[in-house]
């Protein structure tokens, strides 16, 4: 391990400052999974602390230990140089850590004064509380430009706003530690950026963050010091400022890789897919898109960027046969049925449309069924699957299987493990195999590295652009602004079910980008970050103002 | 990673919950002042030691292989059956209904045409409750158990007031006519010098249930539509990305459900009772439930655990029959049986993962 401890960015005297958290050879493991190994570490105060690794690394455990959802087998913690013993999130609270999760714990009905008191009231009575906690809450928000109406419903904040509350929460309870996991993966980029004010800010009075996420950008952007994780262990520990993007990669993934994805200009020919007006009415009355219009050409990549639940699921469930949807969607000149009997999954491949589809575990994947029986899933009418008009080939599949693992390269080439039991990228190459070696002409792909480590994100990255240069089309539907700029010929962007532009990435930047992804489309002559939130206001005044649904 | 191998889930698991419900309904019968070991001598005596305990046993094994087969396929779509009942009642009607009023010139031809009758009525019986949970989402649960009720009454009904014989006092059809009695073991096995299986009423019918475990089998792990079923049981969401329609799946495994538990009929009805009778199933509609349950809803498993509790039946008629033990004793040891087997898995499951576990990490090490 590189012991390079960061002073912090305030650099006071040096020797007598007490680390605001330590860690002591923190141990856990689940059965005979070993999840961490022997961590240490030491977060000055007042620092931004990063830790960065590939899915599984270990990362959210250690906080979980930290937060006192598990308890590690060995180790000890110290907060503020005393030995803390955390066997529970109450007593993390009481140690002054607040902790800001990826999946948000709100209640959805309730304002945001009521969620910040929720578990910190003061008495029987909630009147005191919550004027209480309304005057902190303004002083915070001036403090930290943390700025949300206390009085409005947390499901008709925008997902940035959203996460303004768990951090006022934890900050109510006066948390000095602060942990933050995953937060930008649900921001626009102009969020991320008010976010990463905000923290710096809260850097400025003192407090200490640890930063996790597996974005080396963020890391390099943010954060003071940085550990990289790797199966369970610390593999290092650097100021940010002496180290690189590629360096992190390789201390992440074990060997050197490849953060730009190479390949050539794009040649496209023939519209294969055509999608003209199409409109999606979700089971709940809402209007999921609102008339999207879009083409997709044989050898190019058309890549759609938005914030998540802006109508990109619904589009691909639309093209994929998931859901039913209204206007016209035509392959290679042919128009599909888009309600009815023949506008299910079956239909659709039949059609020649691949689906690697965004959430594997629900969708893509049966993780109770062995890997060779997810390799049929879809396709098990295919005739190569079948022994006789009666029965299926157990054994062709399992072959067929076989050869997909070996191509794929992965890992353990084991047809008979049950999907549960692969890494989320060995699960995803999977059903990227499964999907791309049908040879579509158009390949839906949602998300196709999310969750996935980076190298195999290289991998798959790779075998879109190679099913691109065959001369094939591909839809890419991904929230990852860089996943889009490093595959995409040509990027549409997505915003409240509609497609407010399209650009060429040689000709646009992510700020560009991501006011489209806000829903602005003119260049607005205030600072933009001011102009996202704006439009955020107005839309969630707009869905406080129309709720004739509301209150479910 | 697998917590344990498959064998000591598939076999230890059952075992050892088998051995503390034993221990548990030892100490019941103490308790009530007999003795425990006298009682199983009893009832391996009256059921193990001779033909006809035999006999008796298969015969209850039969019917609960069928029911028990009947709610495993609809719960490998993850829809819970517990109609058997029902539709064991109606596939009796249906059984009933074939042999009374179709002329056959052989039993085998009346055994195919008993089969079709079962199945179609008990699998109608369950199509209601398939469409109402397929289009409207209500709760299969709840519907079957109501069509428990409706099929009573409506059996109820039709003996009364249709198919009993002028001036006949009890509520029960007319008896088959000869040419649909189907050969017993006692038929089939006994000769003048070994009279084997007298009287008891195991009949052709459990070889049909044994063949019904075989095409179960077949039929899940071996077909599209089993594998359509469990795709659906295991992720609806998965299913419909797969391009499988839920409704079809849902209406089509309860077909199949509904059509087991009415080939039940066949052994008690045209097997035994030879008429249909107010009280045909004999509670087997609900033991298929811990059948399956026990049986971890895999054919071979199923055909154990129906074995395991006809012996339980035939071993309970013989103590009642032969101690001061009651036969209510006898459903209280079922339910201990059930308690520990299904219930009360995770209390044998969870410990033995830990001890694998442990010598797992030993061997590593």
């Amino acid at each position: 391990m590189t012991d390079i401890q960061a002073a912090p960015a305030a650099a006071p005297a040096e020797a007598d400052v007490q680390p605001a958290i330590e860690l002591r050879g923190i141990s856990k493991s689940f059965g005979p999974v070993q999840a961490n190994k022997d961590i240490s570490i030491r977060v000055m105060p007042g620092t931004i602390h990063g830790i960065i690794g590939e899915n599984g690394a270990g990362k959210s455990t250690l906080m979980s230990i930290l937060y006192g959802f598990y308890k590690a087998d060995a180790g000890e913690i110290f907060v503020a140089g005393k030995r803390t013993e955390i066997p529970d999130s109450q007593a993390a609270i009481a140690a002054g850590i607040g902790m800001v999760f990826q999946h948000f714990k709100l209640v959805q009905n309730f304002t945001v004064l009521e969620n910040v008191v929720l578990g910190a009231e003061d008495g029987q009575m909630l009147k005191p509380s919550l004027a209480k906690a309304r005057k902190s809450l303004t002083r915070l928000a001036e403090e930290y430009e943390l700025n949300v109406d206390p009085d409005a419903l947390i499901e008709h904040l925008s997902v940035g706003h959203q996460q303004r509350v768990e951090i006022l929460k934890a900050l109510y309870r006066e948390a000095d530690i602060l942990i933050l996991d995953e937060p930008t993966g649900v921001l626009t980029p102009a969020e991320a950026d008010h976010l990463f004010r905000i923290l710096d800010n809260l850097r400025r009075e003192g407090k200490t963050i640890i930063f996790i996420t597996h974005k080396l950008r963020e890391i390099m952007e943010i954060t003071d010091t940085v550990s990289v994780m790797r199966r369970g262990q610390m593999t290092a520990t650097v100021k940010t400022a002496e180290t690189s993007p590629e360096e992190l990669a390789e201390l992440m993934v074990g060997r050197k890789v490849l953060l730009r994805v190479d390949k050539e200009k794009a040649a496209p020919k023939q519209k294969v897919l055509e999608v003209e007006n199409l409109r999606v009415v979700d089971d709940k009355g809402v209007e999921r898109l609102r008339g999207v219009s879009l083409e997709v050409r044989a050898g190019e990549i058309l890549g759609i960027a938005g914030v998540a639940g802006n109508g990109q699921s619904e589009l691909l469930a639309v093209l994929g046969g998931i859901m039913e949807g209204e206007g016209h969607v035509r392959v290679n000149g042919a128009e599909l049925p888009l309600s009815g009997r023949h506008a299910d999954g079956q239909s659709r491949r039949r059609r020649g449309i691949g689906h690697v589809p965004e959430d594997r575990q629900h969708e893509g994947l049966i993780m109770e069924f062995q890997a060779w029986e997810n390799v049929a899933f879809g396709y098990h009418h295919d005739p190569r699957y079948q022994l006789n008009p009666l029965l299926m080939n157990n054994a062709a599949i399992r072959e067929d299987t076989a050869g997909k693992m070996e191509r794929f390269d992965v890992r353990p080439p084991d047809p008979g493990l049950h999907a549960r039991n692969f890494s989320g990228g060995n699960q995803q190459k999977i059903v990227v195999a499964r999907e791309i070696e049908r040879n579509p002409d158009v390949l839906l792909v949602g998300q196709p590295t999310r969750g996935v480590d980076i190298g195999a994100i290289e991998f798959i990255h790779q075998q879109i652009i190679r099913l691109r240069d065959e001369g094939k089309a591909v839809l890419l539907v991904s929230v990852e602004l860089d996943e889009i700029f490093s595959l995409s010929d040509r990027i549409a962007v997505m915003f409240d079910g509609r497609i407010m532009g399209e650009r060429l990435p040689e000709e646009t930047d992510e700020r560009e980008l991501g006011l489209l992804m806000a829903g602005i489309s003119e260049e607005p002559d205030q600072p933009e970050w001011q102009a996202v939130d704006e439009q955020l206001d107005r839309k969630e005044a707009q869905a406080a103002g129309s709720d004739p649904a509301g209150g479910e | 990673m697998d917590r344990m191998p498959g064998w000591a889930d598939a076999v230890l698991v059952p075992l050892i919950s088998l051995l503390l419900a034993a221990i548990l309904s030892a100490l019941v019968i103490l308790a009530i002042g007999e003795n425990p070991i006298d009682a199983l001598q009893l009832m391996v005596e009256g059921t193990l030691m001779r033909s006809a305990g035999w006999g008796y046993m298969l015969y209850y094994a039969t019917n609960f292989m069928f029911t028990g087969l009947a709610v495993a396929v609809a719960f490998h779509a993850r829809l819970f059956n517990i109609g058997g009942e029902g539709q064991a009642m109606i596939g009796g009607l249906g059984v009933a209904l074939v042999c009374l009023y179709i002329p056959f010139p052989h039993w085998t031809l009346a055994l195919l045409g008993a089969t079709a009758g079962a199945i179609v009525f008990g699998a109608a019986w369950a199509l209601i409750p398939a469409y109402l949970q397929a289009k409207r989402g209500s709760h299969i649960v709840i519907t079957t158990i109501m069509f428990n009720f409706i099929a009573a009454a409506l059996l109820n009904y039709v003996l009364v007031n249709l198919l009993k014989p002028v001036g006949a006092m009890d509520p029960a059809s007319a008896t088959f006519p000869a040419t649909t009695h189907l050969p017993s073991f006692q038929d089939m096995f006994a000769t003048a010098d070994t009279p084997l299986f007298r009287g008891s009423p195991a009949n052709v019918s459990f070889f049909l249930a044994l063949a019904a475990c075989v095409v179960v089998w077949l039929l899940i792990w071996r077909t599209r539509l089993g594998y359509e079923i469990r795709s659906q049981g295991f992720s609806e969401s998965a299913a419909k990305y797969a391009g499988i329609s839920p409704v079809r799946v849902i209406v089509i495994a309860m077909l199949i459900s509904g059509g087991l538990a009415g080939m039940m009929a066949i052994n008690t009805t045209q097997g035994e009772a030879e008429r249909l009778i107010l009280n045909m199933t004999e509670g087997a509609g609900f033991i298929g439930i811990a059948v399956a349950l026990m049986g971890r809803n895999h054919p071979f498993g199923i055909f154990l655990a129906a074995m395991l509790f006809g012996f339980l039946y035939q071993g309970g008629a013989e103590l009642a029959l032969w101690t001061n033990i009651p036969r209510e004793l006898i459903t209280v040891i079922q339910a201990l049986v059930i308690l520990f087997t299904g219930a009360l898995d995770n209390m044998v499951r969870m410990p033995l993962e830990r001890v694998f576990l442990g010598l797992r990490r030993r061997d590593a090490r």
